[in-house]
């Protein structure tokens, strides 16, 4: 089974803010931000359950998210334009409001 | 001992002995690599390889080195064919040129006039070992994972890489199952040289992207 491709590429996700413990691969300092879906990866299994042996064969699908660097850093010092790109999966990913540029 | 009158002591040492370079054992073992060591015994032990298997796959990778990527980027530079197929499948292209990638998938990102792509594992120290072979020890100290994303051009500027206000910084946090190559611009002067030549200008700090190739004449 697969949770499928909720997201195409240009759409705005935020990244959930939780902080479960456990073996997470979506990035703390991303949690709560609201970024781009720039390529679906493809399905791969949970890290967050192989990490503990558990493997019943579900699949996540992963994406790269596009932030801007000074939506992840408030005072970042370089230019508007520089970007940061990382994977997460599907389950650390929810529909954001459209805002404003 | 009548050596010890020719052997006078104004030149500042004395005759107790240096202290000893410790030996491996002698700092004590973390709790990951007696679990790496215990479980590779193990396997060892039921059956699953041999000594020799395990002994072969480090010997391997250990031999992996930047001069496979460099190859790649090479070949993209004097082959846009090749360039496109690379983008597209990073581990079909190398095999094409006999290079084993491996299993997992690689991500080439390609550095333009008006983008420049660097590399950071935050989460641990994710890299592409089979075409770079084993990461620089500041490619996995806290440091470099927890300032590349947080200030990338001031982290460029301590690597001697300044990249100008108009070009964009892209940064890859690379925290899941793919792993990444930057393939940096081709240096002006360079049109002349064969693909073995060029190969030899592009370092494995280019392909992490915290700096980029050297023009031939540097």
């Amino acid at each position: 089974m697969s949770v499928g491709k909720r997201f195409p590429v240009g759409a705005r996700v935020r990244i959930r803010r939780a902080f479960p413990p456990g073996h997470v691969r979506a990035p703390w300092y991303l949690r709560g931000l609201t970024g781009e879906v720039c390529h679906v990866v493809g399905e791969f299994r949970n890290p967050e359950e192989l990490a503990y042996g558990r493997n019943d064969g579900a699949k996540l699908t992963l994406y790269r998210v596009r932030f801007r660097q000074t939506d992840i850093w408030p005072d970042y010092a370089g230019p508007a334009h520089d970007t940061l790109e990382v994977e997460i999966y599907g389950n650390w990913m929810e529909p954001a409001e459209e805002k404003a540029a | 001992m009548s050596g010890a009158r020719d052997h006078s002591h104004d030149h500042g040492h004395g005759h107790a002995p240096h202290p000893f370079q410790p030996d491996i054992e002698d700092a004590p073992l973390t709790h990951h690599q007696l679990l790496a060591l215990a479980v590779g015994e193990l396997l060892v032990d039921k059956g699953v390889f041999t000594g020799y298997d395990l002994r072969r796959q480090i010997e391997d990778m250990d031999s992996r080195s930047p001069a496979s990527g460099a190859k790649l980027v090479a070949r993209a530079w004097t082959d846009a064919a090749f360039k496109d197929r690379l983008l597209q499948d990073t581990n079909k292209a190398a095999a094409e040129l006999g290079i084993d990638a491996g299993t997992i998938p690689i991500m080439t990102v390609e550095n333009m006039p008006d983008t420049h792509n660097v590399i950071v594992c935050t989460l641990c120290s994710c890299y592409p070992r089979l075409l770079l072979g084993l990461p620089p020890d500041w490619y996995k100290s806290r440091a470099y994972r927890s300032r590349m994303v947080r200030e990338p051009r001031a982290v460029l500027a301590e690597f001697g890489t300044a990249i100008p206000g108009d070009v964009a910084v892209k940064v890859h946090d690379s925290t899941a199952e793919l792993r990444y190559l930057v393939l940096p611009m081709r240096p002006t002067g360079s049109d002349g040289m064969d693909e073995a030549a060029l190969a030899g200008l592009v370092t494995r700090d280019c392909m992490i992207g915290v700096a980029v190739p050297d023009a031939p004449d540097h």
